[in-house]
């Protein structure tokens, strides 16, 4: 009980601090030597110190099953394992928002402690950015979601967390992804504040670059931990869905894989100034709109969980005044840009930044169109569509073979100007080694579409060139290296495993057989066992093949009773080469048992790939800045 | 004589517009054609002619009407007005049983039958699709 008040507390001693620091630091602006200067950072630690304190509160309450308190009583009861009370901490949606605030009054602290070569009054700036940012958040979290409602008389159990999400993989998901998310609040704020200052230089461009592969590589990993948990808990067997939920976490990372391409630009060249800071906006807000968009239910997506329509508005509002803000602060400061007078030449550096970002802005307005679409359509002519995967099939992959070929070439021209094309014939030798491969690899496994040929070549070529790049040229850039070999290896792995995946579902009882290609599916036996929080259903599978030794695969239905819910766990055996999938599930309470059995190339390696790309950034954020190259 | 920088410019602008034109063409023909309506079984019977196209079909299971065998499973889509037959094969979601919420996806044949070829459900057991929650209502 007293651990509600404290909770409670320390979230209005946040506010507090967060008013102190926002109403002086306003009236401080124009003052050189303002008092909160020598006490902004204790102020900061001190903000954050309280955030920690009413976010571990909370995680006690979840642990001790708290019933007085709402959010607990809602999303946990005493039977879970304790490790999914602490986890269910932040599956919830106040809990959630603790957590965002966390987060960013660590990076607020974070930012002041880490950006001392920066003037004065632009880091404060920054700061007084960032809390209105927090402001938003506190207000709405004390006014619309507070996750410390004391409920009386005490219930004697909780409602329980859904099952679905009682899992280790969700349970690190959310936070990685919402580090990346407030990340890009630290560079919305600073990139406001220099240009307002004006500020916005090759200088700011190399102190901001930090950030900018934070949050890049927190995305990255987010949405990778979120789509191995697709893969292997919704029982699809596929790893990506086009589905809204989906689509809104990749486009703010489609603007930040832009934005960290023209901070390389503006850091090197001093050119693209006042697209940086608009990229810097619309990766924020694409972030706030993601949450919005998530809790509010308003989008027709299979990961709804049930959610609020009020507070939904209050994101909207919030992030409409932000958008208006910064449109806003960018119009009137916008005179401020350095002008840059070198010459643009075609052939370089510079040029491929600025059609690498082209490309990338083309896809996320692909993806921001097919999922904004519907909802406008249904309001307006109260019509409901969805937009499924052909769409984005259809847009997305012609474009990427342009795009990989920039890719590869891109990197090995010089920024200024360039004897790269003196070395035509090797890239010639490579790009015709590319198609070779491609088409044998195509013929040889009977794969038609021609498109689908074309962007293997291209990937390849991609593959090729960057191996080469990695071998000649050793340590020289090579996080950006290792990045696109990553981004090749990923377009290759898809590749490889929509054309090669094959699968077979049936309904089956115990003893039935079902032959698939060259394999016999065998279901021996079913088997029931009761766990801490749930009842398990296990179904053995014996998978024959000539001349191999056979397989047993124990996929599970498990049925909880907290809230009373069955899902499928389905087993899974992957090796270097392919998975081996196998889902079942229940209809009704039948003697046949609803079977589907994948096999899914390379799948191994998407997620590899996925790390690969992500090691570029690591290794970015923690190498010491290279030489300017003017 | 322009100078090389004007013209680059230029270039630029023009590659720009172009691009914007290319994609918008591009998006709006691709939606027209991938686009799947979500419709109601009363919706259905309401329909002139029955489409061909693929089609979101959203309601509830009727109760006592899921019958499965060793390669199909057959079941009745409700909106409490009226009913469309529906036969799948495939994996059916864990949230699919009788009297809870579901949208199939497939080919409607007649007015009175639905070929499924994706079973969609929601992570939320209490999910009911927004249509039926609406005619619920309405009764």
């Amino acid at each position: 009980m007293i651990l509600n008040y404290l909770g409670n507390f320390a979230l209005l001693f946040c506010l507090i601090i967060s008013l102190v620091i926002f109403i002086t630091s306003i009236s401080c602006l124009n003052n050189k030597n303002f008092f909160l200067k020598k006490n902004l950072n204790e102020l900061l630690f001190f903000k954050f110190f309280f955030a920690v304190l009413s976010f571990s509160s909370l995680i006690i309450l979840f642990i001790i099953s708290e019933f007085s308190n709402e959010t607990v009583l809602n999303n946990s009861h005493i039977s879970k394992p304790l490790f999914y009370k602490i986890s269910g901490t932040w599956g919830n949606h106040e809990g959630s928002l603790l957590l965002w605030l966390l987060v960013l009054t660590f990076f607020a602290f974070f930012y002041y402690l880490n950006s001392k070569n920066r003037p004065t009054d632009e880091r404060l700036l920054t700061i007084l950015f960032q809390e209105v940012i927090i402001l938003g958040f506190l207000f709405f979290l004390l006014k619309a979601s507070n996750p410390f409602n004391i409920i009386y008389p005490v219930p004697k159990e909780g409602l329980g967390l859904n099952p679905i999400l009682q899992d280790p993989l969700l349970a690190i998901h959310p936070p990685v992804l919402y580090l990346g998310y407030v990340t890009t609040s630290i560079v919305f704020s600073s990139s406001l504040a220099g240009l307002i200052k004006g500020n916005i230089n090759n200088l700011w461009a190399k102190d901001i670059k930090k950030w900018v592969f934070i949050s890049w590589t927190f995305l990255t990993l987010g949405i990778l931990l979120g789509s191995i948990w697709a893969y292997y808990e919704l029982g699809w067997g596929g790893f990506w869905f086009w589905d809204p939920v989906e689509n809104i976490s990749l486009m703010p990372w489609l603007s930040l894989t832009a934005l960290v391409h023209c901070v390389l630009a503006l850091e090197k060249r001093s050119i693209l100034h006042s697209w940086t800071v608009i990229l810097s906006i619309i990766t924020f807000t694409l972030g706030i709109c993601g949450t919005f968009l998530v809790r509010s239910g308003i989008l027709n997506s299979v990961h709804t969980f049930a959610n609020d329509p009020e507070r939904g508005l209050y994101i909207l509002f919030f992030l409409f005044f932000l958008i208006f803000l910064s449109v806003f602060i960018y119009f009137i400061y916008e005179d401020k840009f350095e002008l840059n007078n070198k010459n643009l030449n075609l052939y370089t550096k510079e040029t491929s930044i600025i059609l690498n970002n082209w490309f990338v802005m083309y896809f996320l307005s692909v993806i921001l169109i097919g999922t904004v679409y519907p909802i406008f359509l249904e309001v307006l002519s109260n019509e409901k569509i969805s937009v499924g995967p052909p769409f984005f099939n259809k847009l997305i992959i012609p474009f990427l073979i342009p795009f990989l070929i920039f890719m590869s070439i891109g990197p090995n021209l010089k920024w200024t100007k360039n004897n790269y094309f003196s070395k035509k014939l090797k890239l010639i030798i490579i790009f015709i080694l590319s198609i070779i491969l491609s088409t044998l690899v195509s013929k040889f496994f009977g794969n038609s579409a021609l498109n689908i040929t074309i962007l293997l070549a291209a990937s390849f070529y991609l593959f090729i060139i960057t191996i080469k790049d990695l071998i000649k040229k050793g340590f020289k850039n090579y996080s950006q290296t290792i990045s696109h070999f990553g981004f090749s290896l990923l377009v290759l792995s898809i590749l490889l495993n929509s054309i090669f995946s094959n699968e077979i579902t049936s309904n089956m009882r115990v003893g039935d057989e079902i032959k698939f290609s060259d394999k016999i599916i065998k279901l021996q036996k079913l088997e029931n066992t009761t766990e801490a929080n749930f009842l398990k259903l296990i179904a053995y599978f014996k998978i024959e093949e000539k001349n191999k030794t056979e397989l047993v695969l124990e996929p599970e239905i498990r049925i909880y009773d907290k809230p009373e819910t069955i899902t499928s766990e389905a087993a899974i055996k992957t090796d270097i080469f392919k998975d081996r999938f196998l889902v079942i599930n229940l209809v009704k309470e039948n003697e046949y048992l609803n079977v589907r059995y994948q096999e899914k190339p390379f799948m191994l390696w998407i997620w590899i790939s996925a790390i690969i790309i992500s090691l570029g950034g690591i290794i970015n954020i923690f190498k010491k800045n290279e030489k300017q190259i003017l | 004589m322009y100078n090389k920088k004007v013209k680059l410019r230029a270039l630029f602008l023009f590659l720009s517009i172009t691009t914007l034109i290319l994609t918008i063409f591009l998006v709006l023909k691709a939606l027209e054609e991938n686009v799947v309506y979500f419709l109601s079984p009363t919706e259905i019977k309401n329909l002139n002619e029955t489409t061909t196209e693929k089609i979101r079909l959203g309601g509830m299971v009727k109760d006592q009407s899921i019958k499965i065998n060793s390669d199909k499973i057959n079941f009745i889509i409700t909106d409490f007005k009226n009913e469309i037959n529906v036969t799948y094969s495939g994996i059916v979601p864990n949230l699919f049983q009788e009297g809870k919420g579901v949208v199939a996806e497939g080919i409607l044949r007649d007015k009175n039958y639905f070929k499924a070829e994706k079973i969609l459900a929601k992570h939320d057991e209490n999910y009911i699709p927004p249509e039926v929650k609406a005619s619920l209502g309405e009764k």
